[in-house]
């Protein structure tokens, strides 16, 4: 396929290997974060890991929109949809996502909820247009990269007049969140994650640019490459960020040229600025309790924000406290360091949100991956 | 003078419904019987009118198989629920190696369905069994109320019989055995998502939706009792289909993605969709596992088959007590191509 076939050529990528493999000292060990879940599945999907020397090490970052979801949260979706009134739109990927109690979206939709998965928030406004007695709320997830489309419909909601349509918001923002690995200062030091560097987000900076980047790779002295979500992108962003390493800097650099400018989209951002504000605090699963670090509906859209209309109050709720899908986010643990991992904890039946979602690290580790395990299960019993 | 004859009107296929009267039993099931289903089906066995069919059958292994199709759409590129519900059949029979003989259809129809496309949909089924020369020889038909069904659900059951000395099965395979595909995968599960109204793409691609029996006959022909078995990769896809086999021989796959052919459409898709093309359905595909020796001569019969063109070794069976089907991507890494957790498309056949 034209113009994708040629960012997955595997002769370019083995060559771009060997320059890594070259490149990178042999006296010392590179461990970087693919900060996004599209990155963790294409490393994982194309068996990128294969290609790299063992002394450069990809650690799996926060930046899976699904995986960062507190359990409260899916919670408070699902007492929505049980609503009689009300018709939740969702992604598919929030379905599987196991709430409190062993409940989840699919099982409320079995029980009767009107759930409906949908590709775009427009279908949600089409769909409240097209059945005024019902009220349509669209579960609205995900980075910098799915909130314009989010501003978008709530856009057209409001020239259309409509009254039976609102958002339930959990956008979230990157930067608070690569803070938040980074800041760990007051931290124990088992809960340290020792990092180099990022292969910074793809389609996030294609919104926001780069330059939210730059403040955080000084102040913590790590280089950032934004990098595109094909695997040859990943692999020269590897390669990037050993060569910032070797040279001692810690610089923002673009490698995903084609579709990131450093500005971002302004356009976007001037809808994101119209339609959203900061929340002072919210939660994400894994990192905790973050500041301004996540979004809401302003109160000039008050009637499009399901929060205020259903006076959806959080009521906290605690992980599965086997589940470790919160180190797994924050790069301390490895999927299969989890007990959970591959015994109760499968696609089939996640226990964690990093095993439902295709860009989760679990997920991505246990429908790729896996078979690695066995090898370095009998790599290690040979040494031992 | 002999006395008046009732002559029922015909039924109005134009315009007309489908009501519970046409599932009572009386004589509007009776008509609806005769002027859409015999009229479409027409062969000596169903003509006779009883409710099951009696036939001769050869000495030998025979095979049955069922299955029922809830598509949606209904008409879709390069089929409807009536030819895939043919098609489908008469490929699980064949899987076996057998010769499909005759097919039981079955109808379950909702209130309100209009005539016109039960009787597309007739004969499509009519002509799929015709030109697969296998006769659809007995039937049944209900009807249930509005929103109790959607549109109309087809169960289909097929007979066949196999050769003498083949024996397929799904834990035959072993280690060094190897795998082969006889064309691109995804073309049926694209084709149908196409007409999905709310993913809103646009493509010329047509489902792949073909009845398998002429190719296998060859295949079994030319490669005799080095052939282990057959599975056509329908729901769940080529994924599905390797993990199946692999769990029932208790062995691994090690296949190759350059080797699997994916036609550019269907790449696009899925792209677009965020699929693996090796979780998209199948319906006019089939993978063989087979003994090294015979590999060559299967190729060349099945690339001289119109269904096999493209007929390809993907890969070889493995020694693996964790029944890993794995691949070398065309990037250069290893990956396990996994089952699909949960539903990637309801409603695919």
């Amino acid at each position: 396929m034209k113009y994708i076939d040629e960012y997955r050529d595997g002769a370019l990528a083995r060559s771009i290997a060997e320059t890594i493999a070259r490149e990178a000292l042999p006296n010392r060990h590179y461990r970087f974060m693919e900060f996004c879940g599209g990155h963790t599945h294409a490393i994982s999907r194309y068996g990128i890991e294969d290609l790299l020397p063992s002394n450069v090490e990809m650690v799996h970052g926060p930046g899976c929109p699904v995986c960062v979801l507190p359990v409260g949260r899916i919670d408070d979706a699902i007492r929505l949809a049980m609503r009689p009134e009300v018709t939740l739109c969702t992604y598919a990927d929030l379905m599987r996502v196991p709430a409190s109690g062993g409940a989840s979206l699919m099982k409320a939709k079995a029980a009767g909820a009107d759930i409906r998965m949908i590709y775009s928030p427009m279908d949600a406004v089409l769909i409240a247009e097209a059945e005024p007695a019902r009220h349509v709320a669209f579960f609205a997830i995900g980075f910098e990269t799915t909130t314009p489309s989010t501003a978008l419909a709530v856009g057209l909601a409001r020239r259309k007049q409509l009254a039976n349509f609102s958002v339930f918001c959990n956008h979230v923002l990157t930067p608070p969140a690569i803070r938040a690995i980074l800041d760990t200062a007051s931290l124990p030091e088992i809960e340290r994650v020792l990092i180099d560097g990022f292969v910074g987000p793809a389609h996030v900076s294609t919104v926001i640019g780069t330059t939210p980047y730059v403040a955080l790779a000084a102040e913590f002295e790590k280089p950032v490459v934004v990098a595109g979500f094909e695997p040859l992108d990943v692999v020269q962003a590897i390669l990037m960020l050993v060569r910032q390493v070797n040279q001692g800097r810690s610089d923002v650099e673009n490698q995903y040229i084609r579709a990131v400018a450093t500005e971002g989209n302004l356009i976007a951002q001037a809808e994101i600025a119209e339609i959203f504000e900061l929340r002072e605090m919210f939660e994400w699963r894994g990192l905790g309790e973050l500041p301004m670090s996540a979004l809401r509906l302003r109160k000039a859209h008050a009637q499009f924000d399901a929060e205020r209309r259903f006076d959806i109050v959080p009521i906290p709720a605690a992980d599965n406290p086997a589940c470790e899908c919160g180190d797994v986010l924050r790069g301390l643990k490895k999927p299969a360091d989890c007990k959970l991992f591959g015994t109760v904890c499968s696609p089939e039946t996640p226990m964690g949100s990093c095993m439902v979602s295709p860009e989760g690290a679990c997920a991505a580790h246990w429908t790729y991956g896996r078979f690695r395990d066995r090898a370095r299960a009998s790599t290690a019993q040979a040494a031992a | 003078m002999s006395p008046p004859r009732l002559r029922a009107r015909k039924l109005d296929i134009r315009n007309g419904l489908v009501d519970l009267s046409h599932g009572a039993g009386g004589r509007a099931s009776a008509q609806l019987i005769d002027e859409i289903f015999r009229e479409a089906f027409d062969n000596p066995l169903l003509n006779q009118g009883n409710d099951q069919a009696a036939f001769d059958v050869a000495a030998g292994r025979m095979v049955m198989s069922t299955d029922g199709y809830v598509i949606w759409p209904l008409f879709f590129p390069g089929g409807d629920i009536g030819s895939l519900s043919v098609h489908g059949t008469i490929n699980d029979v064949a899987m076996a190696g057998a010769q499909p003989l005759y097919l039981a259809a079955s109808y379950i129809i909702e209130e309100g369905f209009p005539l016109a496309d039960l009787q597309r949909i007739a004969l499509s089924m009519g002509r799929a069994a015709s030109e697969a020369g296998v006769a659809i020889v007995t039937g049944d038909t209900k009807v249930v109320e509005r929103g109790k069904a959607d549109g109309v659900f087809i169960s289909t059951t097929g007979v066949g019989v196999v050769p003498p000395g083949i024996e397929l099965s799904g834990d035959r395979a072993r280690p060094g055995d190897c795998v082969i595909l006889s064309g691109s995968i995804g073309d049926h599960g694209v084709a149908v998502m196409s007409k999905r109204s709310n993913l809103g793409f646009e493509t010329e691609l047509l489902s792949d939706s073909a009845a398998l029996h002429g190719l296998v006959a060859d295949m079994v022909r030319a490669a005799g009792p080095s052939l282990r078995l057959l599975r056509d990769p329908t729901r769940g896809g080529l994924a599905a289909t390797l993990n199946e086999i692999a769990q029932q021989s208790r062995c691994g796959f090690l296949i190759e993605e350059s080797s699997i052919p994916v036609r550019p459409e269907v790449a696009a898709a899925c792209e677009l969709l965020g699929l693996d093309p090796l979780n998209v359905a199948n319906e006019g595909k089939l993978v063989a596992i087979a003994g090294p020796e015979a590999a060559d001569s299967l190729l060349a019969v099945m690339r001289s088959h119109p269904l096999g063109r493209q007929a390809a070794v993907i890969g070889e069976v493995t020694t693996d007590d964790h029944r890993f089907v794995q691949m070398t991507t065309s990037f250069g890494g290893g990956r396990i191509v996994d089952w699909l957790a949960g539903e990637q498309l309801p409603r695919i056949c």
